[in-house]
């Protein structure tokens, strides 16, 4: 399969009057045609601003993409100006967010929102923009579709507001999605029925689907493949079988033995000790080392690096050298 | 044996309703029947997980119990006494044993008022212990919720997330309570926090003998903490039961849409899903008859005109369906 996105070294830098956050420290991943592609991360992993690097939306002056290449579909993004990246934003990349509520414009109607990137990007005219706006409502699964389009943002549900965003980012037929967190407001009914249509849409037409989150339980429907983010890093990476079966990472293991799950009642629950280093306090090691329990003198004091470890699985942990360097 | 003790709450017929205000003169034009007729009972020691989607009415049915709003209609038993009977100074004499636990603790705390204080303030508000003892009292539950003794002195931005959410569950226990109502207490932590502080609500409980009505949108966590479950929608308690039974055999169909649409981190497992069409009903102006008839794959025409009884099925579990 072709490789329709592709980081290498992403580097992604904050500063802030304490110092420099590596928001983004070296990340590199693919996503594949038709794929689904998650990257799993809890606060401050970095996940977000990963996308956001992706779109151009980190922008100065505090924040700036300081390294690395983002290619989408042979085309080096980074390169571009800001007007050749608006006509690939929301066009051939197209992204939701956590709130639907905040990326919409309040005094706007809904249908005109639709029609927006229609005629921006299609260059459809208005009348052309309207009809395929109401089809577009349709096909997100609103029924009503003519009085939804003469709505505004704060007479709908954040569901329906979810459906909508949906129904922006597909109209003009993008090659790949990317989704913040895009349930996470939901409540469980609406969120499975969002990820259902997110799923119907990736299959019929063949886009990729970035989807950030933090719910391992959403990461095991969706993905084909897992990207895991800790402190800026990608700390594993893999096929979404494998991944969740076999684990390589304390950290990955540690996050799933540490989720409930439905009808797996444990007396306790695994909990990783400790909390997420200080982005500001960061020096050479593995970020996790503090809070692992195989931690090792060499985890204290050099970074590992990401490497395969068969399968397609790679793992940046000095746990797997050690042992290809013993073998 | 625990069939014979008295319920710590009791929780009868109660109504909470907001009114629709409306035009020059404010004129009720309606009612939000935020909590319609909810009734429950908790015994010492025991975990009642109360679940439901935004707009269920369950964050209002743990602020009517502790008289945080006033009630509508119904009865409050707190250890056999009704609370909406007490007055304002006999209701203050009893809040140290009800305490509640929010979802962010960080917007309950004064963000100039060093933790040490926050959590030795209410002590010393209701006379619990001479002003000498407080520091000890504070040390002591500080050290319980897994922080050091050099936090007493901080202030709450220099706390993480779970760490809060820790000074908000020590902020509790200080009072020595017999009920906890907490409030989507583990939703705003990352997984890996939230399994610690859910194992510290569990420790508590053991330690303290702690009575917890734990209100939350996570089936998952629910399940892992509470021995009794009710389910809410639209201000209805649609099911209650066992945890065993709830998630062994759930009966309603609302029960059954929810756990199905938890997702579970196995990607390999296929699960038969019930995917429930439509959004929430606007609870100003719910469905007839059965309020979840308008998104009840299996809804027949006499969920539609009458509106089904909670009703006893089994020895200990009640739901309201006409199915069932």
């Amino acid at each position: 399969m072709n490789s329709i996105l592709d980081i290498e070294h992403l580097r992604t830098h904050f500063k802030t009057d304490d110092g420099t956050v590596r928001a983004v420290d070296d990340v590199s991943f693919q996503v594949r045609q038709g794929e689904i592609v998650c990257i799993v991360g809890e606060s401050g992993s970095g996940k977000s601003i990963t996308a956001m690097s992706v779109m151009g939306l980190v922008e100065g002056p505090a924040g700036r993409v300081v390294g690395g290449n983002i290619r989408f579909d042979g085309e080096e993004l980074l390169k571009l100006s800001r007007n050749e990246l608006r006509t690939i934003r929301g066009n051939e990349i197209a992204m939701i967010f956590q709130e639907p509520m905040t990326s919409l414009n309040p005094v706007l109607k809904i249908g005109e929102q639709l029609m927006e990137p229609l005629i921006e990007h299609r260059k459809l005219n208005k009348k052309a923009a309207r009809k395929r706006a109401i089809e577009l409502i349709n096909e997100v699964g609103i029924s009503r579709a003519e009085q939804i389009a003469d709505s505004y943002p704060h007479e709908l549900s954040g569901g329906m507001l979810q459906r909508i965003m949906i129904a922006i980012a597909i109209s003009c037929g993008p090659k790949l999605l990317i989704a913040d967190e895009p349930t996470t407001a939901l409540d469980v009914t609406i969120q499975a029925q969002i990820l259902d249509m997110l799923r119907k849409f990736k299959e019929e037409s063949n886009m990729s689907i970035l989807l950030i989150t933090h719910d391992l339980g959403v990461v095991a429907e969706m993905a084909d493949y897992v990207v895991v983010m800790y402190a800026g890093k990608v700390v594993e990476e893999g096929e979404v079988v494998a991944l969740f079966e076999n684990p390589k990472h304390p950290y990955t293991q540690g996050l799933l033995k540490s989720k409930p799950i439905i009808n797996q009642r444990q007396e306790e629950l695994y909990s990783i000790p400790g909390q997420v280093p200080n982005p500001l306090e960061l020096v050479p090691s593995c970020y996790f080392h503090e809070r692992c329990a195989h931690c090792m003198e060499i985890c204290k004091t050099t970074q590992p690096a990401l490497k395969e470890v068969g399968n397609q699985q790679k793992v940046a942990c000095w746990l797997y050298e050690e042992a290809t360097a013993n073998v | 044996m625990s069939e014979i003790l008295q319920p710590l709450l009791e929780v009868n017929h109660l109504k909470k309703y907001f009114p629709i205000k409306s035009g020059l003169l404010s004129r009720t034009v309606g009612n939000v029947k935020a909590v319609d007729d909810i009734s429950f009972s908790i015994k010492p020691g025991e975990t009642f997980g109360l679940v439901g989607e935004s707009g269920s009415g369950k964050s209002t049915v743990g602020r009517t119990i502790l008289r945080l709003t006033d009630k509508t209609d119904g009865e409050v038993k707190f250890k056999g006494i009704d609370l909406y009977d007490l007055s304002p100074q006999e209701l203050r004499r009893l809040r140290p044993k009800m305490q509640l636990i929010f979802q962010d603790p960080y917007s309950s705390l004064n963000p100039r008022v060093r933790i040490g204080d926050a959590i030795g303030e209410a002590l010393l508000d209701h006379g619990l212990v001479p002003q000498a003892e407080v520091r000890d009292r504070v040390l002591e539950v500080l050290a319980a919720c897994g922080l050091s003794s050099y936090h007493i002195d901080r202030f709450p931005h220099e706390f993480s997330g779970g760490q809060r959410q820790r000074v908000g569950i020590a902020r509790a226990l200080v009072l020595n309570p017999d009920l906890i109502i907490a409030d989507e207490p583990v939703s705003a932590l990352d997984v890996s926090i939230q399994a610690q502080i859910i194992n510290l609500f569990r420790k508590m409980q053991e330690t303290r003998g702690l009575t917890y009505l734990f209100i939350s949108h996570d089936l998952s966590v629910v399940e892992h903490l509470c021995s009794q479950i009710g389910v809410m929608y639209l201000g209805s308690m649609m099911e209650r039961a066992s945890r065993d039974e709830l998630f062994r055999d759930p009966l309603h169909p609302y029960t059954k849409a929810l756990l199905s649409a938890v997702p579970v981190p196995i990607p390999k497992l296929k699960r038969e899903r019930i995917v429930l069409s439509g959004e929430l009903p606007n609870p100003a102006d719910p469905p007839s008859g059965c309020k979840f008839h308008t998104r009840c794959p299996y809804a027949v025409a006499r969920c539609r005109e009458e509106v089904p009884l909670f009703r006893n099925v089994g020895s200990d579990r009640s739901v309201a369906c006409h199915l069932v």
